[in-house]
């Protein structure tokens, strides 16, 4: 059993194109929507749920107006500025740039402040005609979150371990370099990275590429839309060899895969004889010489 | 005036917009552009060697430190911290920084003076510079693999000063970086595009907008005038959401972003296009 990721950098390169079509051709592997803030990969699954989980990230602090004195300490110790005051002199707190620290809690001298549990996402296991899909979704405007990754992540881990055939799980993961990228990459075997031949491209690909280094996991590049530019695919190319990193192959920009995106489906569902799926092929072709699924 | 443009999905255009929206907006009058997409911050890929770099401030989380000579191992940080990001032994105290949100609760609960003190990790910077005379540039760049671009994000608004139009590159995402972007802003701008991804990202986005009272319009990127997609439109129907704008799906236009050349500059109807954006958005009544 493996587990393989696909991040980007940048949002938007065609990260999910690429795990869709991963996921729709090894069926029977786990497939997981690590992408928690603007999953789409379920999407193209419409997986039946089977078990649906809360996901509690932290607490979050409320004033009880009734015994608050208005005194102010509870702005003055937050260094999330989560706390408002209005023009008459009362203190809320805004939920969405609360942290859960405590601290208000801790200092409020009346004692008024309390700390409820708060919901803030919900993940999922389910089943659909390609095989598993595990799959999570934070709600609006919580903290960015790791922790959901994580939660998806080891359900759908546990799933494979209690299976027999022990399947390997393909991640959608979450762009960007913060927490929630390393949570789509910790752990895993290989790592895809989607990259596209542009300035903001080449840019994001270095750093995701710091970011994977530094966790030590083997990592190889795809470049989407790669006709656009041909001068600046050569140069990721490039970049990619003197760099140690596997070179995966290309995707051309294809109308096709906005039209298979419409309709929700994996480009090599939809249009197996497109330009941009027989690329994918290539690519899939490609993977399955360098890991073992 | 403070607009922030964000998208939810990533790679829908919501630099293209922020960057051009800039551009032609500081043909009528000085603009701040401010890049919040603090993880992947690119708009200043877009003006290159124009950009005449003034200043940069480090941006610090506090993080705490034991001194085990006055400390008791009493626990009480590790029962007042939230985020388990403290864990008090016998012999020593582990402090797990990727955890810790920097609230220093635990010296705040601490009964030996002391004891714990802070120490300042860089975790980012605000960096900013001239591009001409009407356009200033400001960034958040946050390092990477930190637990969120949010305190960078935070550091990079304080820092823009209000004396001029600001129009916000926010980041993608319906989480917590998204909500400090817009927070504030006199107008957001939702940049999507007609496919069902691009929708549901829409649809979480416009959930924290509505919720703050923020006023909004959208921007479809990627449009086909032939075969416009039907839930977009009756979501914008149903929800009375403005639409500001309406770029093309055309090769042409990915191809002069792809060598990172600003579209409003080569491409006449692109520019057109955001001189509307500008009218409708900050000449609005």
């Amino acid at each position: 059993m493996i587990q393989v990721a696909v991040i980007s950098g940048k949002g938007g390169t065609g990260k999910t194109t690429l795990t869709g079509s991963l996921a729709h051709y090894f069926q029977g592997k786990i497939a997981v929507d690590g992408d928690v803030d603007a999953s789409n990969l379920y999407m193209l699954f419409s997986p039946e749920v089977e078990e649906k989980h809360d996901y509690v990230a932290s607490k979050k602090a409320v004033i009880n107006p009734e015994g608050c004195i208005k005194c102010g300490i509870c702005k003055d110790v937050c260094i999330f500025d989560a706390v408002k005051v209005d023009s008459d002199g009362n203190y809320t707190i805004n939920p969405f740039a609360c942290e859960g620290c405590a601290y208000c809690y801790y200092a409020c001298p009346t004692k008024t402040i309390d700390m409820y549990d708060e919901k803030s996402g919900e993940y999922y296991w389910g089943t659909s005609y390609r095989g598993n899909v595990a799959f999570a979704k934070l709600f609006p405007g919580e903290e960015t979150s790791g922790g959901l990754v994580a939660e998806v992540r080891r359900v759908a881990l546990q799933k494979s371990l209690e299976n027999p055939e022990k399947p390997s799980i393909i991640i959608d993961g979450a762009p960007g370099v913060a927490c929630p990228a390393t949570s789509s990459i910790t752990g895993t075997n290989y790592v895809i990275v989607v990259t596209e031949p542009t300035v903001s491209g080449l840019h994001d690909l270095e750093r995701a590429a710091q970011m994977i280094e530094h966790f030590g996991i083997p990592y190889g590049v795809v470049v989407n839309k790669w006709d656009l530019a041909p001068e600046k695919t050569e140069e990721i190319r490039k970049w990619c060899s003197s760099r140690g990193v596997d070179f995966l192959g290309v995707i051309p920009f294809d109308s096709k895969v906005v039209e298979a995106t419409r309709m929700a489906q994996p480009i090599i569902k939809a249009f197996p004889d497109s330009p941009a799926a027989k690329a994918i092929m290539d690519i899939i072709a490609h993977l399955e010489e360098k890991l073992t699924f | 005036m403070y607009i922030a443009v964000i998208s939810g999905k990533g790679g829908t255009g919501k630099t293209t917009v922020a960057v051009n929206l800039a551009y032609v907006a500081s043909q009528h009058e000085p603009v701040y552009l401010v890049d919040l997409d603090a993880e992947e911050p690119n708009g200043h890929l877009f003006f290159r060697d124009r950009i005449e770099w003034q200043g940069e401030d480090v941006v610090y989380k506090k993080l705490p430190r034991i001194d085990m000579d006055i400390c008791t191992r009493c626990g009480k940080c590790q029962e007042a911290c939230q985020k388990g990001a403290i864990v008090v032994g016998k012999r020593t105290v582990m402090v797990f920084d990727n955890l810790c949100h920097g609230c220093m609760l635990c010296a705040y609960v601490c009964p030996e003076k002391g004891a714990i003190y802070e120490e300042k990790k860089p975790i980012g910077y605000v960096r900013w510079g001239k591009v001409s005379d009407t356009l200033d540039y400001y960034m958040g760049l946050m390092e990477i693999g930190e637990l969120s671009a949010t305190p960078v994000v935070r550091e990079a608004k304080h820092k823009v000063p209000g004396d001029r139009l600001i129009i916000a590159d926010g980041a993608p995402g319906a989480s917590c970086p998204v909500v400090e972007a817009i927070d504030g802003a006199d107008y957001v701008i939702l940049v999507t595009e007609p496919t069902p991804f691009g929708l549901h990202d829409l649809q979480v986005a416009y959930e924290i907008v509505s919720h703050l009272g923020l006023s909004a319009g959208v921007i479809i990127n990627r449009y086909e005038e032939n075969s416009p997609y039907e839930p977009l439109e009756e979501f914008l129907q149903k929800e009375n959401l403005p639409v500001l704008a309406r770029i093309p799906f055309r090769r042409e236009i990915a191809e002069v972003y792809s060598r990172g050349d600003i579209l409003s500059e080569h491409l006449p109807e692109i520019k057109e296009i955001f001189e509307g954006v500008y009218q409708k958005v900050v000449k609005r009544p």
